[in-house]
């Protein structure tokens, strides 16, 4: 508004050179955040591919089974031991065949319907584990940043947490709690629940700490002064003001927490304190396989590039997210 | 430094207590019964007796209290008498395991340097590969060489142990042959022939927990030093015409490890853990492997001694850390 008082000559001329100090349209039209963050996004080549990646993993375990209409549990002995498709190119003896894309089992079992099915279990431990840390992350450092009386016990017990050593404490509580769940929710509940709860609650530090701090640079902001000097509830403002703003390290945090959880639920079945032996998941799969894997090499292979890709491309995707959602790198 | 480092140490006991009572908890809380394998013919009073005898009859916080004292009291006491020759411990009670009735930290120390050659030395080739790489990779930023390298240690990264073991046991072990699949804990170095089947032995297990290190070391390296090489100290050090070799390997290189040598510190006790799983893979007896059988056989004051033994861990190398942190980086000041 300070340019307008400049007054007015009514000669033409006059305006271009005054014209230079005015804007007459902003030079470009005004864009979305989100749309910004899409941009910057798209370049990150790698975690586009593993955002579709992940995308395509996912919907492939919701959708398989309706698609590939075979039951993983199904024994087929006459049909144990087939070789995956690909076998047929160098050898034309082989058993397979369409029946079976991926071979079947030492007990007959469809293979690709196993991975269907063990991937649902694999993913659906991953998302859920990850909501679940995320959600008790979040609200610790939530409340340890915007209320300052629990901000010392909190951060404390969020440091002690930390220091516990993981892998050995889900070890013994899976093995140890396995048979009153299982008595409570049946074989394939109980553990789901166990294996969930555990790893959840093993890895919502990180989150809770990355909140926290965040939550306390917004606190001093001139925007929640305001908030507050309406008269606007602490929820609220939480709610509608501070938890929006920290969205992006939680979804940083988020794909960090997926693939960890993926990867510990795998260790647990590769170890054999998992899932119920008849139940598939990819680790079980992976470590039923090994001892077979001089002669059936793919029954190894394949459960492990699905963890090993459905891995890396979340981490990809957590690269580009981290990119993606800097403002100081964004627009560079 | 001298009074921040023991304020961390006398702060770390009430850390310790917290996790071995969590650690406690979880075993007073888990169903299982070391009584289980004791056949059916023997009567409840004897089998109330073998629990007494056990220690299992007292209330929670009596269990708890002992294990405490002989964890920190009896154990160290053992320990120095073995050093020295003196009698301080005879007639204590040890932590004793329910597995093989003799006590836990015999074992331990029997498994224990098994443990510490593969970690300590896939730690070791770990960081002697990652450092270069990420160097270099900051270096020529964005250059070919970088790519591959982000890329091949974003696989590194994702790959699990349990795949990777078991893909190099068929790869080398099978078809090519020229790698033993299973570590054998038994060999003794005496001459050159023994010592090149332990150094043989020792490629993969040491190689599979080394790739983990190696991608997330080299990861940091390469940040912290891309942090570093656009600094104006830098731009003043290649003005006042130093060679290059100077300016990146003294002083990119010095203040670039700041942050590493942290990461390095804390990562230690990350990769006891992975040990777990490796060593499973490649059946090498350490306290991982301890662990798990421990596990499945029920004995509790093995798994409380092992886990707790891992807390120890954790906590120290926290503690070093951020020592390290103080000594190395004059500008955070503790005190």
């Amino acid at each position: 508004m300070t340019e307008q008082p400049i007054p007015a000559s009514p000669i033409e001329g006059d305006m271009e050179t005054f014209g230079a100090l005015a804007d007459k349209e902003p030079q470009k039209p005004p864009r979305a955040q989100w749309k910004d963050v899409w941009d910057q996004f798209r370049k990150h080549k790698g975690a586009v591919f593993g955002g579709g990646f992940l995308i395509f993993i996912t919907l492939a375990v919701i959708f398989g089974p309706y698609i590939w209409n075979v039951d993983p549990k199904t024994l087929d002995i006459r049909n144990k031991d087939w070789r995956p498709i690909y076998i047929l190119l160098f050898d034309a003896d082989a058993k397979a065949g369409w029946a079976h894309p991926f071979g079947t089992d030492q007990l007959g079992r469809d293979i690709m319907a196993q991975m269907i099915a063990g991937g649902r279990v694999s993913m659906a431990v991953g998302w859920l584990a990850m909501g679940l840390a995320l959600v008790i992350g979040t609200a610790v450092g939530v409340l340890a940043g915007y209320f300052k009386r629990m901000d010392f016990w909190l951060m404390r017990f969020t440091d002690l947490v930390l220091s516990l050593p993981v892998l050995p404490l889900v070890l013994l509580a899976v093995t140890l709690f396995r048979q009153p769940l299982r008595a409570a929710y049946g074989p394939e509940g109980g553990m789901f629940i166990l294996i969930v709860g555990v790893i959840a609650l093993t890895s919502w530090m990180q989150t809770a700490r990355i909140v926290r701090g965040d939550i306390l640079a917004l606190k001093e902001r001139e925007f929640i002064l305001a908030a507050r000097s309406i008269g606007t509830t602490p929820g609220k403002i939480i709610l509608r003001h501070l938890l929006p703003n920290v969205i992006s390290p939680i979804m940083v945090s988020a794909t960090l927490g997926l693939a960890v959880a993926i990867i510990t639920e795998s260790a647990l079945s590769f170890l054999g304190v998992g899932f119920p032996s008849d139940f598939p998941t990819w680790g079980k799969l992976l470590a039923d396989a090994v001892d077979r894997m001089q002669e059936y090499p793919e029954r190894v292979l394949l459960p492990g590039i699905a963890i090993s890709l459905t891995v890396l491309s979340v981490n990809y995707l957590g690269d580009g997210l981290r990119d993606a959602l800097d403002p100081r790198i964004r627009g560079r | 430094m001298l009074t921040f480092t023991i304020r961390r140490l006398v702060l770390s006991i009430p850390t310790l207590l917290f996790i071995s009572l969590v650690i406690f908890g979880l075993l007073q809380l888990a169903p299982g019964d070391p009584m289980a394998q004791v056949p059916l013919t023997v009567p409840p009073e004897v089998k109330q007796k073998m629990r007494e005898a056990l220690g299992l009859g007292e209330a929670w916080y009596v269990q708890y209290w002992k294990w405490l004292v002989q964890f920190f009291w009896v154990e160290p006491l053992v320990f120095f008498d073995w050093l020295f020759g003196t009698e301080f411990s005879s007639g204590m009670q040890r932590v004793i395991s329910w597995q093989t009735r003799s006590p836990v930290m015999d074992i331990v120390v029997q498994r224990m340097p098994q443990t510490l050659w593969v970690v300590g030395l896939a730690y070791v080739v770990g960081i002697l590969i990652a450092i270069p790489i990420g160097i270099y990779s900051a270096y020529r930023h964005y250059s070919l060489f970088d790519q591959t390298g982000t890329f091949i240690t974003m696989i590194g990264f994702s790959i699990p142990p349990f795949f990777t073991g078991p893909l190099l046991i068929v790869i080398f072990s099978v078809y090519l042959g020229w790698l033993p699949s299973i570590y054998d804990t038994t060999h003794v170095v005496r001459d050159w022939e023994s010592f090149k089947v332990q150094f043989f032995q020792m490629i993969m297990p040491v190689m599979v927990l080394a790739l983990q290190t190696t991608a997330q070391i080299s990861r940091y390296m390469r940040g912290a030093m891309l942090d570093n090489l656009n600094q104006d100290y830098v731009r003043t050090a290649r003005a006042k015409g130093l060679r290059e070799s100077v300016v990146v390997m003294v002083h990119v290189l010095r203040n670039s490890m700041i942050p590493v040598v942290t990461v390095i510190a804390l990562g230690m006790p990350a990769i006891f853990g992975g040990a777990i799983i490796t060593e499973n893979v490649f059946k090498v007896n350490g306290i991982g492997q301890l662990l798990l059988t421990a596990l499945f056989a029920n004995d509790l004051p093995m798994v409380m001694t092992l886990t707790f033994i891992f807390a120890i861990l954790i906590v120290l190398f926290n503690l070093v850390a951020d020592v390290l942190y103080g000594l190395l980086d004059p500008r955070i000041r503790y005190d």
